[in-house]
């Protein structure tokens, strides 16, 4: 298999300065992280604590295998979006390995607002059981929330992704044979009773956790009973009378321990992992990547550099390497398991589009999941592109790519703007996962380019009332914009709202890869039908 | 004269025996109880033959089914070994009247000295000096209880018919009284089917000295010099030697002459052991006569050069015996050590479980007692190979280490060193304390008694802390093994099965639990890659290398190898270092033992119901008696592990039950809660 050779030096200038400036974004996404991983903080942690009760990631610890990874999406969730700070929105969610079987967890975090649950906290549980399902992986729901953060309630109630959405997935899940494992390790008030209520099993704890569609204070309210939780909805309640619940745990370590034996019931069997070519690393350590790729999107470099600190054994077999080379397409492997990637090196000409939509259609037949490495400006625009067709070229790419039914994954590694976020699956083209990189940019254009074409409106408006503009205020006028776009572009702000499934470090992405490829094979690859091609 | 010989035995005995009978030329037949199909005697010997099940009672002890192999294997004579059948009268009567030689004394003998109080009786009449006591024959509660209050405290209560600590239980006050002889009738009616005891003075310091003696057929007597058995807990020997030390010679002539006399006072032929107790001015007053083979033999054939099983065969034949008394050879120092399955933290309560690994101390010899002039002979005696399980239904002694040296110290650092290198995987052993028995200064200084290891206890069985390289190994294998058990499989491994720990975004960490004794372990562990860890312990970061090379576990530690022998079974880990064993509970990963034991009840191991102590319907508290089991001929009472009531037995008197069983239905009215 050819291996892919480097031309990097890593003693020189060039690379030592990428490498400064990308550590300093990595690190300041490690400082951001571990502090969205203390959740709620130190007083409502010790609270909690204080309470016998276990802390979320605790929890998922003793939850999953020894040495099992955990796959953690969106970290990020409502970073900077509401005036209360909501760490990961909440709710922690991830893929990890439980009695052997990668399983979907979903773990509220009632030192973040008691577990309620904010818009995007709602999405994110949503984002949980889509992976899920389109993976089909089984649910762990490991309940203990307040429900609806009742101050939002119009954006968390009412509408289609909303709140009761969650329980449509269930519902659906479980019909689709995905199973929906629920343990109740606090309150569930109201609609969050029927996460349990609905889940294939579910297991409470002996005075620890309590289901009921109206808790004590609206009991007492509409009725004047008054009532404890315990004597309302405990665990003896509902394993011994009611029936709600189907296990009867005497500490949380124990409900754990039967989600676990849950688990090993299940009769879940993967299809087999390929057991060649034996996994090896890359030739060139992973952790070069930062001294290798420019923060500064307007950088120009060789992807295969990334490749090959990314696939087994740095062997890529290339695919049309002559041919439309601004897109670089071939096969290789991660960890073991045969992968396509398609990757950005340089803006998308009609050669480069169609050559991409050749290599999607050769995966699709093949049942090779593609891994979609974006850097991309858009598409080659003028008179001699339009002339050659690069709308119906592009479209071929986007119809390829919209249709490919093998998993995808998409990691942007750099910019993803415009058309070309299409063609490079964006998350509108459904990629099972997409991650971005800490020096990667989102949006429809460049800042710049947008100011750019808001300006010349401006000025042929203006032009058409016999209107100057000058310089200073045309500039003035753009600098907003620019700003906003920078913003909104930063991949922490896109992260925060679920545009992505998190932000990962460039030397993380083999792994980060590697396991996601792993857990999607749990749902078998589908055959492809594509749309109508226009030739 | 044995041409087929049958042993009606098994484990390390059985092997013996076979052995030197193949160096006879005698052709052997084992049987064997359906527990024991795989065991190494069976495949050492010529033929084998099934007896029965597991139960000591339908396989060793089947007198009839042993007879008849006997006739069809065309075996001429019937070695019992000891235990079992080697001291049962009826056996050897009935062996008589098949025609089979039964290797050991006529059933009178046996008789006359299985019956503890009679045989004092005798020996009484015979001058042989005796412990104040009772040993009438009347057992109703009136009399023995009055005898108690003659004879005196401290005193001790046996079985009569028993031996080997069974049924006996020291009694220091009037109070006690009623209820030791309560549970040492019960131990003594299902040990030995006879209920009756015999009362003593209790002598505060003795030492066991034993005197090992030979009589044939033609009335020839002649004693193997004498052993030292003092070292004991629970009142069965666990250390041995030969000679026994600090004797005057005439002391030593005095009591071999006094054996000699109880051997001939009921005409015995064959090997015999007559026990007495010694006390510090060296008096000696005669305790009971063993009419077999003793487990202890081998330092005796170790200071006389002598195979007294050959010996036995001999003069079961009919021969003379081969040597009169003043060629009785005697040479240098011999201590055994008896490797047991059991708990020294806890009682020393018997183990059971398989025999997950086993590794033999190195300078073994394969021939017993060969030895010349300066050359140290070590020798085992064992009947397990790996894989062998250690059950409840029989002894469990696992093997006998037994050292030669022509001086004692020299003789007792040998036993130390190959004590030290003997490794035994899967069940908890009595290893380290031997070890320490005989490396002990007191024991140097044979300053030795029957209390010994009561006296030393904070010593020989020390609180001693595993050190930091062994702790960190410990938590470094416990880190490492989720990958590296994997690497070991044939199949794919995935990406899931080699990152461990792994975290998007957060340092790969994990918390290692683990308890020594009754410390508990906590480490930090982050991974550098698989072989690579850092250990977070006591606030100190440590890198450790770790690796697995020729089936060691090996670390690296601040510039310093070491490697270990690691076997985990159940939930506890076992790290043997080159000096001991050190074994770690692992938290369990099912419900833990305090959240269970609130509606639990279970024996501590495999063992035998012998009686429920309350009726179904009882209120009962927490911390009362519920029933009595019986292991390893040991009883243990449980009590209940919290208020409420009881209302149903899941066992009743007879029933096996492993330590997975529960035992009984609680309601601890918890609903109500």
């Amino acid at each position: 298999m050819p291996t892919l050779k480097t031309k990097i030096n890593p003693h020189s200038d060039v690379f030592i300065s990428r490498k400064s400036s990308m550590d300093h974004l990595v690190s300041e996404l490690d400082h951001l992280i571990s502090e969205i991983a203390q959740g709620g903080g130190e007083v409502a942690c010790q609270r909690h604590l204080a309470r016998g009760k276990l802390l979320p990631r605790e929890r998922i610890h003793q939850l999953l295998d020894p040495g099992s990874p955990f796959l953690e999406i969106a970290q990020l969730a409502a970073h900077g979006v509401y005036d209360d700070n909501l760490p990961a929105a909440g709710v922690i969610a991830g893929i990890g390995r439980v009695a052997g079987v990668e399983c979907m967890i979903v773990a509220n975090d009632s030192t973040v607002k008691g577990g309620t649950y904010y818009p995007l906290t709602v999405k994110k549980h949503i984002r949980a059981q889509t992976i899920a399902e389109e993976n089909r992986l089984p649910c762990i729901y490991l309940v203990d929330s307040g429900g609806a953060n009742l101050p939002q309630q119009d954006e968390v109630f009412p509408d289609h992704e909303h709140f009761g959405h969650i329980f449509f997935r269930q519902a659906n899940m479980s019909a689709q044979g995905i199973p929906q494992i629920a343990v109740v390790l606090g309150l569930c008030t109201a609609g969050g009773a029927y996460v349990p209520a609905m889940a294939d099993e579910s297991i409470m704890v002996r005075q620890q956790s309590a289901i009921f569609l109206a808790g004590p204070p609206l009991v007492k309210a509409a009725t004047g009973e008054e009532v404890t939780a315990e004597a309302l909805g405990g665990a003896d309640v509902h394993c011994r009378q009611s029936g709600v619940a189907d296990h009867y745990a005497e500490t949380e370590s124990h409900a754990l321990q039967i989600a676990r034996e849950c688990v090993r019931h299940l009769n879940w069997k993967r299809p087999e992992f390929p057991s060649h070519p034996p996994a090896r690393p890359p030739l060139y350590s992973p952790d070069e990547l930062n001294g290798i790729v420019p923060t500064d999107l307007k950088t120009p470099y060789d992807v295969r550099e990334v490749i090959a600190r990314i696939v087994d054994g740095s062997e890529f077999n290339e695919f049309k390497q002559l041919f439309g080379t601004t897109l670089v397409c071939g096969f290789a492997h991660i960890y073991g398991q045969p992968v396509g990637i398609v990757a950005n090196n340089g803006i998308l000409f009609s050669e480069s589009a169609q050559k991409g939509a050749h290599f999607i259609e050769l995966c699709c037949q093949r049942k090779i999941p593609l891994v979609f490495l974006q850097n991309i400006t858009g598409f080659m625009v003028g008179k001699i592109y339009e002339e050659g067709g690069i709308a119906k070229h592009g479209a071929k790419m986007v119809t390829a790519v919209a249709c490919a039914k093998v998993p995808k994954f998409t990691v942007v590694i750099g910019g993803s703007f415009g058309a070309g976020n299409y063609g490079m699956c964006g998350r509108a083209y459904r990629p099972r996962f997409m991650w971005m990189w800490p020096n990667a940019r989102i949006a429809v254009m460049g800042g710049e380019q947008a100011a750019g074409v808001l300006a010349q409106v401006k000025k042929d408006n203006l032009a058409r009332k016999g209107e100057s503009w000058s310089p200073d205020d045309e500039s003035a006028f753009k600098q907003p914009v620019i700003d906003q776009f920078e913003a909104q572009s930063h991949p922490y702000y896109a992260s925060a709202r679920l545009w992505d499934d998190g932000i990962i470090k460039p030397r993380d992405t083999r792994d980060v890869l590697g396991l996601a490829i792993c857990a999607s094979l749990n749902a078998p690859i589908e055959d492809s039908r594509f749309g109508v091609f226009r030739m | 004269m044995i041409r087929k010989l049958l042993i009606a035995n098994r484990g390390e005995i059985a092997c013996r025996i076979i052995r030197t009978a193949h160096s006879m030329g005698i052709i052997t037949v084992a049987i064997y109880s359906e527990a024991d199909r795989n065991s190494r005697f069976v495949e050492l010997a010529d033929e084998a033959w099934c007896v029965g099940e597991a139960e000591p009672a339908s396989s060793y002890l089947n007198q009839a089914r042993i007879i008849e192999v006997a006739k069809s294997s065309g075996a001429q004579a019937i070695h019992p070994g000891y235990g079992f059948l080697a001291e049962n009268a009826s056996f050897a009567a009935a062996c008589e009247q098949a025609g089979i030689l039964f290797v050991g004394p006529t059933a009178r003998a046996i008789e006359a000295m299985g019956l503890k109080s009679e045989a004092k009786q005798l020996m009484f009449e015979a001058g042989v000096p005796l412990v104040p006591g009772y040993h009438g024959a009347s057992q109703d509660n009136e009399t023995l209880e009055k005898a108690c209050k003659d004879v005196g405290f401290p005193l001790l209560i046996k079985a009569s018919a028993g031996g080997g600590g069974k049924g006996m239980r020291i009694v220091t006050s009037q109070e006690e009284v009623s209820n030791a002889l309560a549970s040492a009738k019960r131990e003594a009616l299902s040990a030995f089917g006879n209920s009756n005891l015999l009362i003593e003075r209790y002598i505060a310091e003795p030492r066991h000295v034993e005197v090992q003696i030979f009589c044939d057929q033609q009335g020839n007597g002649v004693y193997l010099h004498d052993r030292d058995c003092s070292v004991q807990r629970r009142h069965q020997k666990v250390v041995e030697e030969a000679p026994a030390p600090n004797l005057s010679d005439l002391t030593r002539k005095k009591m071999g002459e006094a054996a000699l006399k109880c051997a001939h006072a009921i005409n015995y032929s064959g090997a015999g052991t007559i026990e007495f107790l010694v006390d510090a001015q060296e008096n000696f007053f005669f305790m009971e006569m063993n009419t077999r083979l003793q487990v202890e033999h081998p330092v005796t054939e170790m200071i006389t050069g002598l195979d007294l099983v050959e010996w036995q065969l001999r003069v079961a034949s009919g021969e003379n015996l081969p040597l009169t008394q003043e060629q009785i050879p005697q040479k240098g120092h011999a201590i055994e050590a008896r490797v047991c399955a059991e708990d020294i933290y806890n009682q020393f309560l018997p183990d059971t479980g398989n025999i997950h690994f086993i590794k033999l101390p190195s300078g073994l010899e394969e021939k017993p007692s060969a030895h010349g002039e300066n050359t140290p002979c070590l020798r085992l005696d064992s009947g397990v190979v790996e894989g062998d399980n250690i059950s409840i239904f029989y002894d469990p002694m696992i093997a006998k280490l037994i050292a030669w040296h022509p001086t004692r110290t020299g003789a007792s650092l040998k036993l130390a060193k190959a004590l030290g290198e003997y490794k035994l995987g899967g069940i908890k052993t009595n290893i380290s304390l031997l070890k320490n028995i005989v490396s002990h200064p007191a024991f140097l200084n044979a300053n030795i008694s029957t209390h010994f290891i009561d006296h030393h206890k904070s010593t020989l069985i020390p609180h001693c802390q595993p050190d930091l390289h062994l702790l960190l190994s410990a938590a470094a294998y416990l880190a490492n093994k989720a990958i590296t058990t994997k690497k070991h499989l044939d199949h794919a491994i995935t990406p899931w099965d080699r990152l461990p720990y792994w975290r998007l975004n957060l340092p790969p960490k994990t918390t290692i639990n683990c308890k020594y004794e009754s410390d508990e372990f906590e480490f930090s562990v982050s991974y550098i890659d698989e072989t690579r860890l850092l250990v977070e312990f006591q606030s100190t970061i440590y890198q450790v290398l770790c690796g697995s090379h020729h089936e060691m576990f090996r670390t690296e530690i601040n510039g310093q190898s070491k490697s270990y022998n690691v076997f985990e079974y159940n939930e506890i880990l076992s790290l043997f270092d080159q000096e001991r064993q050190f074994n770690f509970t692992l938290p369990t990963l099912h419900l833990r033992a305090d959240e269970q034991d609130r509606h639990s009840l279970r024996a501590p191991m495999n063992a035998k119901v012998t009686a429920l102590l309350v009726e179904p319907g009882a209120s009962i508290s927490k911390g009362d008696p519920i029933l009595v089991v019986e292991a390893m001929k040991m009883e243990h009472t449980l009590t209940s592990p919290s208020d409420g009531v009881l209302i149903e037995f899941f066992c009743k008197p007879g029933d096996l039950v492993t330590p997975e069983n529960e035992l009984v239905d609680l309601d601890i009215g918890e609903a109500a809660q």
